[in-house]
């Protein structure tokens, strides 16, 4: 601590005699300080905007007329609003979907990348290429795909005679989704594989060998070592990954716009939409502080998923 | 239960062969030890005869089965391993239920066995417990409750006590021991500690470098082991061996050592005159002497662990090692002459190390 012996500690702080050297030798002075340039930038850029978002949901401010206080007659409106209604559902629907794909298919690359075969490392790298990409680009690649005209889907489908005509992927409401869906999964499952992958790894394998010797088929080595052993990590992931579904905008708005019809429209596309081309900032605003509750409700959900479980912890709680 | 018979067993990895031909007879009932030093295939062995590894040649039979290509869960054997392996996630109780479980077996039938083997293992109070909530001790004995509920035809210990401190690891061999004396399963011990083997075999199996130097009781060892390696092996302090020289003449055979010194070895008559030998002798079994009828030299060390004393001589044919369960006041420079007890001395050919 302070290294003048006559100095006072602790509550001394308030003693008007003491010099700046020996309030920076106080630790608790020194730690405040040291957390300060981090609150600043949290209180900048998280705190101020977010409740800047929540002001605006509460007025009728446009772009270019700064608004008055409408307590939530935005909230109001949107509930009978069926474009809003839509994108929610549409949301819900793209967060679910995207997310079993996204885990079904990344445990899968997983485990098999788990095993040992020929060209591990370089296989691992290339599984990881989709998430490298920035989103624009690979949205662009996919809108390319899904053209009406132009889609190597088609194109190949028709090439091999299993289709007379090309699909018209992003122009009707749910070839739209699912186009949208199978995008964000492509993206997504490096994700989720490679944690799963690291999760896997974790796993000891004298307990499998113990598992095989007690007599478990690989599927009950799989259900009974495998999960149970992933649980703690796969939460984890779960969680971040319906937090980034949920909130996603940059895929949908970059291969749809939220069309055909708003088919694709989620919160965050309708809540950009509304505000910035549409310059009602306050609409947009409580669209985008709906959102709130669906999130807490998610991470919520996954903090008490993500505890951890009572057989990782010490024997202090027996 | 049932007989293991391991026969011209192989393994090879990739192309580095680590087991060359193994034989090995195990009886029914029988608790087998192997035992070596780090690296001579121990744990390789006892994964084959689990079913961990695959066989490379030769053939394992448990019982009357060949079980060369059954997989793990079809030979009926219950391994020890020696990080426990215990299921993080399940209780004492599950961890050791989870076997049966899998076969279905009556939950009535379940809860008997596991009562049954945790008061054997004085684990009833932890049965509500996790693998974390335990002792090293405590673990390695779920390890075992998991082995002894499946009441298989073969336990397989893998270093088990390797990670204990020394005073629960002598416990838990007596516990072992106790256990098998019980049960009567047939088992395979592995270990690098010759005390714990020598302690707890009916029959030792010394391995070195993928291959069996000697099979034998842990006194048949001890008394006539078949090589250096088995003899500087087993037993503890190691075997003194010095270099020397066979000298068949009238009035018997002698050794005469590297530093000269002219060692009798009574009445044994084997080996050439002229022949490089090994002389080896046991610290326990080297007397006081006088004059020169036996190996002379300077104390260097004394090392009293109470109910021996152990010193360390420095003599002109290299340090020689002795015990002494009497006392003797010994100072770091006095002179010591050290004689073989009658019969306990052992020649070996020096060249390629089996005893004449
Ligand atoms: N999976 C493997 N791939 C290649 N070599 C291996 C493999 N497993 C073991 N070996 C080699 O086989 C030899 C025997 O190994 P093993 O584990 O059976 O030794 P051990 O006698 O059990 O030794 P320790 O007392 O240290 O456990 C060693 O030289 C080791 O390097
Ligand atoms: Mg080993």
């Amino acid at each position: 601590m302070t290294s003048v012996p006559t100095a006072p500690t602790g509550l001394g702080v308030l003693s008007p005699r003491r010099s700046l050297a020996d309030m920076l030798d106080d630790r608790r002075v020194l730690s405040f300080l040291f957390m300060l340039p981090a609150v600043g930038i949290l209180l900048t850029f998280l705190a101020y905007p977010l409740g800047l978002g929540v002001w605006l949901a509460f007025t009728d401010t446009r772009i270019g007329r700064a608004g008055v206080f409408i307590g939530l007659d935005n909230y109001i409106s949107l509930m009978g609003d069926s474009v809003f209604l839509l994108s929610v559902f549409n949301t819900i629907f793209y967060t679910t979907v995207a997310t079993i794909l996204k885990f079904g298919l990344g445990l899968w690359l997983a485990l098999l990348l788990n095993n040992s075969m020929p060209f591990k490392a370089f296989i691992r790298a290339i599984i990881l290429l989709p998430y490298i990409i920035p989103t624009v680009l690979s949205a662009i690649a996919f809108w390319w795909i899904f053209d009406a005209q132009f889609s190597i889907i088609s194109w190949a489908l028709v090439k091999f005679g299993l289709l007379d005509r090309y699909i018209d992927f992003l122009g009707e409401p749910w070839n739209a989704r699912w186009s949208v869906i199978a995008a964000n999964v492509w993206r997504g499952i490096p994700f989720v594989a490679i944690c799963l992958l690291a999760g896997l790894q974790t796993i000891s394998p004298s307990l499998y060998e113990a598992a095989a010797l007690d007599g478990a088929t690989s599927w009950q080595r799989f259900r009974h070592v495998t999960v149970p052993m992933l649980m703690p990590i796969l939460s984890i992931v779960l969680t971040f990954s319906v937090l980034f579904t949920f909130t996603d905008f940059q895929l949908i708005y970059a291969i749809t716009r939220g069309g055909p019809v708003n088919a694709t429209h989620l919160m965050a596309t309708l809540a950009f939409q509304r505000a910035i081309p549409g310059g009602r900032l306050g609409e947009g605003a409580a669209i985008a502080v709906a959102m709130i509750p669906f999130l807490v409700c998610a991470t919520v959900f996954s903090y008490y998923g993500l505890q951890r479980r009572k057989w990782q912890q010490g024997s202090a709680d027996d | 239960m049932a007989a293991v018979v391991i026969r011209e067993v192989e393994k090879a990895f990739g192309s580095t062969k680590v087991i060359h031909g193994i034989n090995i007879d195990i009886a029914d009932g029988e608790f087998v030890v192997l035992v070596g030093p780090s690296g001579c295939g121990k744990s390789t062995l006892l994964r084959m005869v689990a079913g961990l590894e695959e066989i490379t040649g030769g053939s394992i039979a448990i019982g009357a089965r060949e079980v060369n290509n059954l997989p793990p869960k079809e030979r009926d054997v219950a391994m020890v391993f020696q990080n426990y392996a215990l299921y993080p996630h399940m209780t004492v109780y599950d961890n050791m239920a989870f076997s049966l479980k899998l076969r279905k077996a009556d939950a009535k039938l379940i809860d008997e066995r596991v009562q049954k083997a945790a008061s054997i293992l004085n684990l009833k109070e932890y049965l509500k417990r996790f693998p974390r909530q335990l002792s090293g001790g405590q673990r390695q004995r779920v390890a075992m409750g998991r082995a002894i509920v499946r009441d298989p035809q073969v336990f397989l210990f893998d270093e088990p006590l390797s990670n204990l401190d020394a005073k629960l690891r002598v416990a838990m061999r007596t516990e072992i021991k106790a256990l098998h004396q019980r049960l009567k399963t047939t088992t395979i011990y592995v270990t690098h500690d010759q005390v714990e083997a020598m302690t707890m075999a009916d029959r030792i199996v010394v391995m070195h470098d993928g291959i069996v130097e000697q099979i034998g009781t842990p006194l048949e060892l001890y008394d006539n082991p078949a090589n250096t390696f088995v003899a500087g092996f087993i037993g503890s302090p190691a075997m003194n061996f010095i270099n020397g020289t066979l000298r068949n003449g009238a009035g018997g055979s002698r050794v005469e050592t590297t530093g000269g010194q002219i060692l009798p070895v009574p009445g044994l008559g084997k080996g050439k005159d002229g022949q490089a030998i090994i002389f080896g002798v046991r610290p326990e079994h080297l007397a006081l002497g006088i004059g020169n009828e036996g190996i002379v030299g300077k104390v260097s060390v004394i090392e009293p662990t109470g109910a021996e004393t152990q010193i360390f001589v420095d003599t002109s044919a290299g340090p020689v090692t002795a015990v002494f369960t009497e006392r003797h006041n010994f100072a770091p420079g006095t002179p010591i002459v050290l004689k073989p007890q009658a019969g306990t001395i052992h020649l070996f050919d020096a060249q390629s190390g089996q005893h004449l």
